[in-house]
């Protein structure tokens, strides 16, 4: 049987977060992460690791088969509660060969195929399934009503439609079907796929929404970077001298603009590097700068920002009051502008977030990932001719079944519905 | 009065099939219809097979049934359709001479130990106590059996149209069912109307030939048997032509004068096989149809014109089909016509195809909804068998998605109900890959064999394939290649020095078996045809594997039966729409509540959930 995997605690904040791994894969998954695994029962701290990043530091707890909740063999992952750190982990899960996240209720129901529940627990159930599937009823309106539905339907419609094409041809061989289906095909899956792609970025506008944005402040030493970042934030955060170079490393001040999480990044002063220690801060300043989801150029009168600004990156002259300049000025001594510069970060990010995608969910990147990878499978099967046309189709099959797990349903009658309005079929 | 294990009504594709498998399965079984000379006729177009319904004939012929075998014994013109796809798309089809087919089908019957055909009319049924213990004859005699399998077609208030003209009939020149459509409505079971249509034939020796193109079959034709490998009558070609404005003018002009667009008709046709008015009314801007010509027996003039089914009046049909490219001159043997038919819902079926609500009655072909010979003849199987395991006392068989066909489309019908003729296409197999025609023997030979319905003689042959494929795959697995030589043999492979077995390679796009067996000589032991079958195997190996989990997952919750009177209504936490949708359909297994529409996993639990309390208080 697959195995599957769930965050098994509430979701958002908390101290500690469960992650549940069931069925025969569930321990060679973990050890996977965490190299080695305590004794069945026994809790044990293991680093979690992907490729040479630490994920996490983890409470592992295994289960033996025959003396688990479910019945088949388990691992937990005491994670902390960090919804970042969730995030990664399931991520890394989901990568692994022959796991995929549970549908709800999944748990509860191999327990219950492998007769791990008694009577009075079955009984009870009926009540658990109640409120699940009110809460799945709800969920699924919200999402239905809302704007998922409707983009995930746009995508199925297509991708349906590319499939019937192909299914025409196969299952209509001998009559009048267009023959040459290919470019309509690859044009359908290559329309999906970028918007599947745009969407799994704006997934992450989705997560900046809810995990908050970050938003770096660059510029010469001195050109008041750390005064600005203080006047932003209202404390002294970063320490200020007039002695260029004085921030050494990335310093972090978590603000609220306008109702979005954000968090301003104060860089070290973008200069050659005098000494080591300043160019190591160099270096991770640019890596953060460029990480970060805006970037706050502010320069002296004659600077050339250092690393190309990008999109809506601002540009604003410093040291306002020393003499002004034209377009955005600010002065973090007396905090001249600084209202100006706060409501433009503020539109900025506020643009970000409404054109955030609707999906904002590690199950949405799964789909999303899963169908795209089906459908480049399907597209080059296609290209690779006609006498392979049934696995293009069976790529499409599955990009429509991982969209399905977002939506509900597909299934072959959508199929012959668009075949049968679309060709004249019959002979 | 006389006395059978099993009683088939009706002699068309389900019912011969019914009544070969159940005297198959030693069950005595007598078949009752109209004419016994009408046996086997061909309603409609004089072919067998084709995509999603070659693939049925296959399994009936594995399960060692008539279809396979009567059809190459009757085969003027085999193809292979999709020969240039993959495997799991190719589908064999064959053009019957109708005389023959009816002919071989007939012998094949009267050879069958076990079954006696009764020439008459069933009216009524026998009732016991509920549960349905014969049948009587239109002449008053009484016929007892433990099962009987009802399959009468389009006979059910048959009712034929010819433009405004409509008159009562099963088909063309047969006389409808009416005493026993009264009784079936008596029953209270639930009925549906549908309609199909068929063109009119022509006779071939005033179609100018010569100005058409023409289609001959394959070179080198594919058999539906897997006993036969060559066909037995003289092959022959099809011609083709085409409509053109002027057809489609006369058409348009006359349409109020068709029995469809004349509003005569209520029942639902086919999307898949629209009459020609349909296809010129909902394709407008297409100036032109392809018609194919096929003959329909090598001694008889008449031509079938597959593509111009019609409900017009007789004198349009004339004009229209007279506008045609090589038919100026063609006379008309019988005008085109349209049929409506009562139908019953198949969800008032188990998987068995026994009626839920009447036991011992058994329903298969197009009563259940479906259309054509191949659909019918593999309900006729699955119901033949099943009726004689019921009047033994024995577990019934039921087909599962995953290993037929024959599964899938019993599992459509009896959990979603249709509505319009159901038609067997490949697309509706999401197991496709490993569904083949070309594997159909190994998928349900073996289980055939077990249940009782397939000869020692198919046995043996199955034996020694079977064993010849799996010394096949031995050698084809031990044969191992480094993927330096394998890029020596011009097969491109990753050079991860991962060694590789000639079966992994033949999975390969462009890896032929020839050049494995070049590289390694012992795999010459393997014979062309196995070498083709293990390379059809490998194509997929991958895929299917991928499918696995899907299939399991399929496989667990076809062993969670829900048993009769499971009350779908007394289910707590389920919104009212679901709970009415359960309890219309009944689904007998978890797995196909999970195919009724609109299910959610929370409700599947809640149904797994009473099922294990139910076990618990059984054993307790
Ligand atoms: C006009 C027409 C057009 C069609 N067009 C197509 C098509 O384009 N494509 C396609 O795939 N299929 C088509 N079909 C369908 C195909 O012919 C049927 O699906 C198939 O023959 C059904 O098989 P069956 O065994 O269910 O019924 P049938 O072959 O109709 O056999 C019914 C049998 O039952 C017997 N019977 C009926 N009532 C009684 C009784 N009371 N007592 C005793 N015997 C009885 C009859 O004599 C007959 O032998 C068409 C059918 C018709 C009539």
């Amino acid at each position: 049987m697959d195995t599957i995997f769930a965050l098994a605690s509430a979701r958002g904040k908390a101290g500690v977060s469960v992650i549940r791994l069931s069925g025969s894969g569930a321990w060679a998954a973990v050890r996977s992460l965490a190299g080695s695994l305590p004794e069945p029962r026994v809790a044990g701290l293991r680093k979690l690791w992907l490729a040479d990043d630490v994920l996490d530091e983890a409470v592992v707890i295994c289960f033996a088969a025959g003396a688990s909740f479910t019945g088949e063999e388990v691992a937990e992952l005491h994670v902390h509660g960090a919804v970042a750190t969730v995030s990664a982990v399931l991520r890394a899960l989901g990568a692994l060969p022959g796991l995929r996240l549970a549908e709800p209720g999944e748990f509860t129901r191999r327990a219950l195929e492998q007769g791990r529940l008694d009577l009075a627990q079955v009984e009870g159930l009926a009540d658990l399934i109640e409120a699940e599937t009110e809460a799945q009823r709800k969920q699924a309106l919200r999402v239905l009503s809302g704007a998922l539905g409707r983009v995930v339907d746009g995508w199925r419609a297509d991708l349906v439609r590319a499939a019937a094409l192909l299914e025409a041809t196969i299952d209509f061989a001998d009559e009048d079907v267009p023959v040459d289906v290919v470019p309509e095909v690859l044009a359908l899956i290559d329309g999906v796929a970028t918007s599947l792609r745009d969407e799994m970025r704006r997934l992450g506008a989705a997560e900046r929404v809810r995990e908050g944005f970050e938003v770096a402040i660059l510029g010469r030493p001195n050109a008041g970077k750390s005064t600005l970042l203080n006047a932003l934030a209202g404390r002294e955060a970063a320490i200020t001298s007039d002695i260029a170079g004085t921030t050494r490393d990335v310093i972090e001040v978590r603000m609220d603009l306008g109702g979005l999480a954000v968090t301003v990044l104060d860089t070290a002063g973008l200069r050659e590097a005098q000494d080591m220690i300043e160019g190591i801060g160099i270096a991770r300043a640019l890596d953060r700068a460029r990480a970060a989801d805006l970037r706050v150029f502010l320069l002296d009168d004659e600077d050339v920002p250092l690393i190309a600004p990008e999109g809506d990156d601002l540009i604003v002259q410093g040291k306002a009051d020393l003499g002004g300049g034209v377009g955005l000025a600010v002065s973090g001594k007396t905090g001249e502008g600084i209202d100006r510069l706060v409501a433009e970060i503020t539109r900025i990010l506020s643009a970000r977030a409404a054109g955030a995608g609707v999906m904002t969910r590690e199950r949405h990147r799964f789909a999303l990932t899963r169908a795209v990878e089906a459908m480049e499978s399907a597209r080059s099967e296609v290209l690779k001719g006609a006498d392979r046309v049934e696995l293009a189709a069976e790529g499409l099959r599955s990009a429509i079944r991982a969209l399905e797990m977002l939506v509900g349903r597909v299934d072959v009658e959508h199929l012959l519905d668009e075949i049968f309005a679309s060709f004249c079929i019959g002979k | 009065m006389k006395h059978f294990d099993v009683i088939v009504v009706g002699g068309g594709h389900a019912g011969t099939e019914a009544a070969h498998a159940a005297a198959r399965m030693g069950a005595r079984t007598a078949l009752v219809t109209l004419r016994a000379a009408a046996i086997g006729v061909m309603s409609c177009n004089p072919a067998i097979g084709g995509l999603g319904k070659g693939h049925l004939v296959r399994e009936i012929d594995a399960l060692d049934g008539v279809m396979g075998q009567a059809a190459d014994r009757a085969g003027i013109q085999f193809r292979l359709l999709n020969r240039k796809k993959g495997p799991a798309v190719q589908g064999p089809r064959a053009q019957a001479d109708r005389t023959l087919y009816c002919r071989a089908v007939q012998a094949m019957l009267s050879a069958q130990p076990n079954l006696t055909i009764i020439e008459g009319e069933a009216t009524d049924f026998i009732v016991n106590a509920g549960r349905i213990g014969g049948v009587i004859l239109g002449d008053g005699a009484q016929i007892t059996a433990e099962a009987v399998i009802l399959t009468s077609g389009t006979f059910l208030r048959g009712l034929i149209h010819i433009g405004d003209r409509r008159s009562e009939g099963g088909r063309m020149g047969d006389r409808p069912s009416v005493p026993l459509a009264k009784r079936i409505e008596a029953m209270g079971l639930p009925l549906g109307r549908l309609k199909t249509g068929t063109p009119p034939r022509l006779d071939g020796r005033t179609i100018n030939w010569d100005i058409l193109e023409s289609q001959p079959g394959d070179d080198d034709p594919v058999m539906f048997s897997f006993v036969n490998s060559a066909p037995f009558v003289r092959q022959v070609s099809c011609g083709i032509t085409h409509t053109n404005e002027r057809t489609h003018d006369i058409i348009r002009e006359n349409l109020s004068r068709s029995a469809m667009y004349g509003g005569y008709i209520e029942g639902v046709g086919p999307r898949y096989c629209p009459s020609i008015e349909d296809k010129i009314v909902r394709f407008a801007d297409k100036t032109s149809h392809q018609v194919f010509l096929e003959p329909e027996g090598l001694d008889d003039p008449t031509v079938y014109p597959n593509g111009i089914s019609t409900s017009l009046p007789e004198d349009v049909q004339a004009d229209y089909v007279r506008s045609i490219r090589g038919l100026e001159n063609v006379r008309i043997l019988q005008p085109g016509y349209a049929i409506e038919y009562d139908f019953v819902d198949p969800r008032a079926l188990r998987p068995t195809l026994e009626l839920r609500d009447r036991p011992g009655l058994y329903l298969a072909g197009q009563i259940n909804g479906t259309t054509g010979y191949e659909e019918a003849g593999a309900q006729g199987l699955v119901a033949g068998v099943n009726a004689a395991l019921s009047a033994r006392g024995a577990e019934p068989v039921i087909f599962s998605r995953r290993t037929s066909y024959i599964g899938v489309m019993i599992d459509d019908l009896v959990t979603r109900g249709v509505s319009e003729p159901y038609r067997m296409f490949t697309s509706r197999a999401e197991f496709r890959l490993s569904l083949r025609a070309d594997n159909a023997d190994q998928r349900l030979t073996g289980i055939g064999r077990a249940l009782g319905c397939v000869s020692d003689q198919r046995a043996d042959l199955f034996a020694q394939k079977m064993s010849a494929l799996e010394a096949g795959r031995s050698l084809l697995d031990s044969a191992q290649f480094t993927p330096k030589e394998a890029m020596a043999r011009g097969i491109r492979v990753n050079q991860d020095g991962m060694r590789r077995s000639a079966f992994a390679l033949l999975s390969f796009p462009d890896v032929r078996f020839a050049q494995l067996r070049d590289a390694a000589p012992e795999l010459a032991a393997i014979a062309p045809e196995i070498a083709e079958q293990l390379a059809r195997d490998a194509l997929y190996a991958n895929y299917i594997e991928r499918q696995n989990d899907e299939a399991q997952a399929i496989e667990r919750d076809e062993n969670w039966a829900i048993p009769d009177g499971f009350d779908f209504a007394a289910l707590q936490g389920l919104s009212n729409e679901l709970r009415g949708k359960l309890a219309r359909s009944q689904p007998q297994t978890l797995a196909q509540a999970g195919r009724v529409d609109g299910i959610t996993p929370a409700a599947l639990t809640l149904i797994l959930a009473k099922l294990r309390q139910q076990q618990r208080a059984r054993s307790a």
